[in-house]
């Protein structure tokens, strides 16, 4: 198999990484600098505590002086009000402050995708683009709220922790962290260890999750041919593997966090040890001695958590190196800064100038092609496929710029223009219908408040979709589900067809939709469009040559060369490629009419077995 | 709940010799770790007394002996139950899959894709949590607050019971936090799945955003759903900002009330300063089990949601079962036959989309269907193998109801193709192999019925041009077929399993009309003993059928042959004498 993009897990620490990722700390600076007081406060009080119990027996118990017992315990008490404040204003500005940096980068990667130009959508499926919004945004959250900040905060508290210690008692200090050493190593091992297996878990969840996809919605397919028995195996094996890595990875846990245990252990003894002669020996009080070994165990703690952080670290480098790998997509088409506006009302004059075009490369799809469209004009694109047709539309859209060459509408090069502009000039119909989820209404007017119901009603009714929009017990309030699931295919072209209408467009663009109608519902939206085209430009791809013969011009297209122009019969005049088109679908019925045996082959043949009594040169 | 529960429990009395003995491994950790602080007494009582070296050192031993048993049986601790866990989890994915496969097309068809995924990860993870993690911790929790509560009370009976006062508010503050921040938990779900949905249209829609120009509108979409987003995650963060930060409070009043008064009792000789020591190291452990307490309630709570959403897919019926089978028709050769009887079919309890049908079809026959968009030849194509289940008595196969017969026999006498094809990320080999047990791989011989199928649906020429030729990798991560070699690829995949219906539902729509023409000479040789249902919108597809059907608003409103119908002037003559004016424009 092929390795998905996720299953890439980089470096965990990446220094160019992580300065552009504190970059989106810096609107919040108040606020993170607020939380890391708040951390560092917290930290400090938490060190206070086993001090106040080295008070304790040192001073009062040993004297048996109550009054200082009770000042130790109000002490207590105020450290206790000021860790619960401290830990909520930490918490709460450092959880918001990672949500507020969530839905930045949110936006941020999401107004990227919506500026990028269809090159990039072109390589990237969009379950990827939605996993770095998603997924990829989440894990960055989580290195910024568990794993960042409080990361800094366990630093700190270790510093503090040492700088006591040392401070108490330096020589029973360095004993204590003479077990530092034995941790490092753990750590490294179960770090290095760790890293492998969560690699592998992740590989096998990307795989469980591509095969979970594919077969819900394959799920029919799979019922009918009875695989559910050979399927299942698949996904078993899958499953079994996802199960073996954590399986694996389990191991390192279990003996990382017992040997960090044992590791404070021996320190714990150390200290009775060692700590205990100096007890003895009247060198150190009792009460540091209980204070040294609370230290030591809290000494751990911090350092459990950070190797905790580091799968945390490692996971966000990845997800963000994904991040910044969208967002520094350079956007080939904007607006210019200075874009050249149409006249009020723009005719709508189009114009190819020698435009060449190639999608990657040198590879071009589209030669030198130049042609005119007069306002008002109806122009038929023809050609096989993969002869640049749809290309050419995609251009005239500024989906994609053009390699060579410019393309004016009303004499200003689309891009100089303002995107917004050129493209309200069209109203685009394409074969895959795609709507969005809300109401049907919401799919004819999408964003546009000025298309009242009045409107859309006219629309639908003019192409034939009002009948079963009435038929639907909410009308234009009817939902439509994801994807439109819940209308056939017929309804959803009749849709798409109201929602161009009623844009009331300059010009229409339609990839010939018509394909996959029945005839009826073809000829309803003929009719439809026909009305439509009337005092519009229009520009049609067609696969099929009956659609354009009454257009004003009929471009054709050649393996990415405009090799003719003109009307239905110039065309066919001429004797050229549209002729042979033409001769191509005939010969296509002809034959289609010709095996079998119907009335209307019978009559081909009647005529054919007529033909050789009369000789072709008798006349 | 408790049945929610009742249905988890056999997955984990199936592991049940390792929990038992990862619970014993628990114990003995938990034991142990308790020994520590009463060693500590000792000490610091001996060195309160003065004692020699040598006493010191034994104590240190201790220390270190009990750390390394306690660590060792933590270890086997954390393999045995988190590994158990995870094979509960492996068993629940299985049967989760299992389960789907059995699911009918309507039930996939009201139910998001990313839905069901979400369960089967997410979910899934957060009842292993529960299962694994959550026992483990739970188990740890209840020895540690007994035994350390039992050795407090040995210590200064009173001490305890003071120290003891704040947990019942940590117990409280618990429930309250935690069934809050569960709801909102589940609020910040639903808007993080809305939020994708949004995300997803945008992108799936590019062209027509851009085109309409509803960059600014969709962003608005985005950004108010994103705002949504986080306005409910505060609430969370509100909650989950008050709910630690408590219950530290809470439980440093314990410790606040043992230093204040046990102090008092050491000064008073009432305990030693080796014990006043331990209980305070005892609180102090204590202090984790009320913390865990929290954590374990919420990884239950969250797991018995997920569970729930879970048990959801897994106890839905599916509406197509052998409930009605005959088992013994299970070895019996399906011959073809197929007969309609005065058929009503309507989806749930919508109104009825197909409306007294009634025709029959021998074995060798071909029956055409047509009619517009909406008519309901799609829907009585998909009673015949099941998709959905017809009423009973009214839909045949050689004589027997389709719901007498099992699923299995049935299908497997079936070859259908829809209009839009579904191919398998996979090569196409396997793709066309799929029916027939995929297996198709390599060359030789094994590949010999794969190149016959893709003959016949005229595959071959296609699949002649690409460099791997059927070992072409298709889907997402191999190239991208045409609509019309997506469609062959699904008709050479039904004609593999050499079946004796075929069903074209419209399946050669995106296939040019002399392509078309090709593939169904040669369907007709292999389907000359078999039946064929077919659906089109092309005339010329349709004319040589045995019987045409002509469907409108559910209804048969023609049948005859070709021939027949065009005399009779009615629909279908219309249609045809249509379809030959758009010929005869096409030659002017």
């Amino acid at each position: 198999m092929v390795q998905h993009e996720e299953e890439v897990l980089g470096k965990a620490y990446d220094g160019r990484l992580m300065r552009r990722l504190l970059r989106y700390l810096s609107p919040y600076r108040a606020v993170v600098a607020l939380s890391l007081g708040a951390i560092i406060a917290q930290s400090a009080l938490q060190l206070a505590q086993p001090y106040l119990i080295k008070l304790a027996i040192d001073r009062y118990i040993a004297t048996g002086d109550l009054e200082g017992l009770n000042t130790i315990a109000l002490a207590f008490l105020a450290i206790l009000c000021g860790s619960f404040v401290l830990e909520f204003v930490q918490t709460y500005t450092l959880q918001m402050t990672g949500q507020r940096i969530m839905f930045d980068l949110r936006t941020q990667i999401y107004d990227r995708f919506q500026a990028l130009d269809l090159k990039f959508y072109d390589r990237n499926p969009v379950g990827r683009m939605m996993t770095r919004v998603t997924t990829d945004v989440d894990v960055l959250n989580d290195l910024f709220t568990s794993g960042l900040v409080s990361v800094f905060g366990d630093v700190f508290t270790l510093a503090g922790i040492m700088i006591v210690m040392l401070a108490m008692n330096w020589k029973l200090a360095l004993v204590a962290f003479s077990v530092l050493p034995l941790i490092v190593l753990v750590t490294q091992w179960f770090r290095r260890n760790v890293r492998d297996t969560y690699r592998t878990v992740r590989v096998w969840i990307a795989r469980i999750n591509a095969f979970l996809q594919e077969h819900i919605t394959g799920m029919a397919t799979v019922q009918l041919f009875r695989q559910e028995g050979r399927t299942f195996a698949r996904f078993d094996g899958i499953n079994q593997r996802h199960r073996d890595a954590n399986i694996a990875s389990i191991f390192y846990y279990a003996v990382f966090y017992p040997a960090v245990e044992i590791v404070g252990a021996l320190a714990a003894a150390l200290i009775i040890w060692v700590g205990g002669a100096d007890v003895l020996a009247a060198t150190l009080t009792l009460g540091s001695l209980v204070a040294f070994l609370q230290y030591a165990q809290r000494f751990f703690r911090p350092i459990s958590d950070l190797s905790e952080k580091f799968n945390i670290l490692q996971a966000a480098m990845a997800s963000a190196e994904r991040i910044f790998g969208v967002l520094d997509t350079p956007v080939a088409i904007r607006t210019p800064a200075e874009p050249r506006r149409l006249a009020p009302a723009p005719a709508g004059r189009i114009e190819f100038d020698h435009v060449w075009f190639a999608y990657e490369g040198e590879d071009y799809v589209l030669r030198d092609v130049s042609f005119t469209v007069e306002p008002g004009e109806r122009v038929g694109i023809v050609g096989a496929t993969g002869a640049g047709k749809s290309t050419l539309i995609s251009l005239l859209l500024r989906f994609y710029e053009v390699s060579r060459g410019r393309i004016l509408v009303d004499g200003v090069d689309i891009r100089e223009l303002d995107l917004g502009e050129l493209r309200g000039l069209f109203s685009l119909v394409l074969q895959d219908v795609h709507l969005f989820s809300g109401t049907i209404g919401g799919n004819i007017r999408l964003g546009r408040r000025s298309i009242d119901d009045a409107r859309a009603w006219r629309a639908a009714e003019a192409v034939h979709a009002g009948r079963f929009i009435r038929e639907r017990p909410g009308g234009l309030e009817s939902p439509v589900a994801e994807r439109g699931a819940t209308l056939s295919v017929g309804q959803k072209q009749l849709l798409s067809f109201a929602r161009a209408l009623a844009f009331d467009p300059r010009v229409l663009i339609l990839d010939e939709a018509t394909s996959s109608v029945d005839t009826e519902t073809e000829l309803l939206i003929r009719d439809a469009l026909r009305a439509l085209m009337t005092g519009r430009t229009t520009i049609a791809i067609a696969h099929r040559l009956s659609t354009i013969q009454d257009m004003d011009q009929i471009l054709v297209l050649h393996k990415g060369v405009l090799r003719e122009a003109g009307r239905h019969q110039a065309l066919l005049a001429r004797r050229g490629i549209y002729y042979k088109l033409y001769q191509l679908q005939y010969k296509d019925q002809e034959l289609a009419g010709g095996r079998t045996p119907t009335p209307a082959g019978a009559a081909h043949e009647e005529a054919d077995a007529g033909a050789p009594g009369v000789p072709a040169d008798s006349t | 709940m408790r049945s929610a529960i009742r249905r988890l429990l056999p997955y984990a009395l199936r592991h049940r010799r390792r929990y038992a003995i990862g619970l014993t491994c628990v114990v003995i950790t938990t034991v142990v770790a308790l020994l520590s602080p009463w060693i500590l007494k000792y000490a610091v009582d001996d060195l309160h007394r003065g004692v020699t070296r040598g006493k010191l050192a034994f104590y240190a031993a201790l220390l270190l002996a009990a750390g390394i048993v306690g660590g060792t049986f933590r270890f086997l601790m954390r393999r045995i139950v988190i590994g158990a866990s995870r094979d509960i989890e492996y068993d629940l994915r299985n049967d989760f899959f299992a389960k789907l496969q059995t699911l009918d097309l309507g039930y996939f068809q009201t139910r998001r894709t990313g839905d069901l995924m979400s369960r089967a990860t997410n979910d899934l993870n957060a009842v292993r949590m529960m299962i694994g993690p959550a026992v483990m911790y739970s188990v740890n929790t209840v020895l540690i607050f007994a035994i350390a509560t039992v050795l407090m009370l040995s210590i200064d009976p009173w001490l305890t019971v003071i120290a003891l006062v704040p947990l019942p508010f940590v117990t409280i503050s618990v429930r309250y936090f935690g069934t809050a921040i569960h709801r909102r938990f589940d609020r910040i779900q639903a808007q993080l799945s809305d939020l994708s949905a949004v995300v997803q249209e945008a992108l799936a829609g590019v062209r027509v955003v851009r085109a309409y120009g509803q960059e600014a509108s969709e962003s608005a979409r985005f950004r108010a759903s994103n705002e949504e987003y986080v306005r409910r995650s505060r609430g969370l963060i509100r909650l989950q900002g008050l709910f630690f930060p408590s219950m530290t409070f809470f439980l440093g009043l314990g410790s606040l009330l043992v230093l204040w008064l046990g102090s008092r009792a050491v000064i008073e000789q009432r305990i030693s300063l080796g014990e006043f020591v331990a209980f305070n190291a005892y609180l102090t452990m204590l202090s984790w089990p009320m913390i865990a307490f929290g954590w374990v309630t919420n990884m239950i709570q969250r797991g018995l949601a997920s569970w729930q959403r879970m048990l959801e897919v897994l106890d839905a019926q599916p509406a197509i079962t052998d409930a009605a089978a005959r088992p013994a028709l299970a070895g019996q050769p399906i011959q073809g036959g197929l007969e309609v009887r005065h058929l009503v079919f309507a989806y749930g309890d919508g109104r009825p989309v197909l409306e007294d049908v009634s025709f029959r079809a021998a074995p060798g026959e071909t029956v055409a269907l047509v009619g517009p968009t909406g008519s309901g030849k799609s829907s009585l194509l998909s009673l015949i193998p099941r998709l959905y289940d017809p009423p009973p008595g009214t839909v045949f196969v050689d004589g027997i109801d389709v719901r007498e017969w099992p699923l299995d026999a049935l299908r497997g006498a079936i070859g259908f193709v829809p209009q839009e094809a579904f191919l398998f990320s996979d090569r196409v080999a396997a793709n066309i192999a799929f029916g027939a047990g995929g297996a198709a791989g390599g060359n030789g011989d094994e590949l010999e019925p794969v190149r016959l199928a893709a003959g016949i649906a005229r595959l071959d020429t296609d699949l002649a041009g690409f460099p791997a030729g059927y070992e072409t990798l298709v889907g997402e991560r191999g190239i991208t077929l045409s609509g019309g070699q997506k469609q062959r690829t699904a008709l050479a995949r039904a004609l593999m399993i050499d079946p004796r219906i075929l069903i074209l539902d419209d399946a050669l729509s995106a296939v040019d009309t002399y392509t078309e023409e090709e593939i169904l000479g040669r369907l007709r040789t292999f389907m000359r003993e078999r039946t064929s249902l077919i659906v089109s919108h092309r005339i010329s597809t349709v004319r040589s059928a045995d019987l045409i059907l002509v469907l409108d608003g559910g209804r048969i409103v023609e049948r005859g042959t070709h021939d027949e119908l065009v005399a009779q002037g009615g629909v279908y003559a219309d249609l045809h004498r249509k379809q030959l004016l758009e010929e005869e424009l096409a030659e002017s």
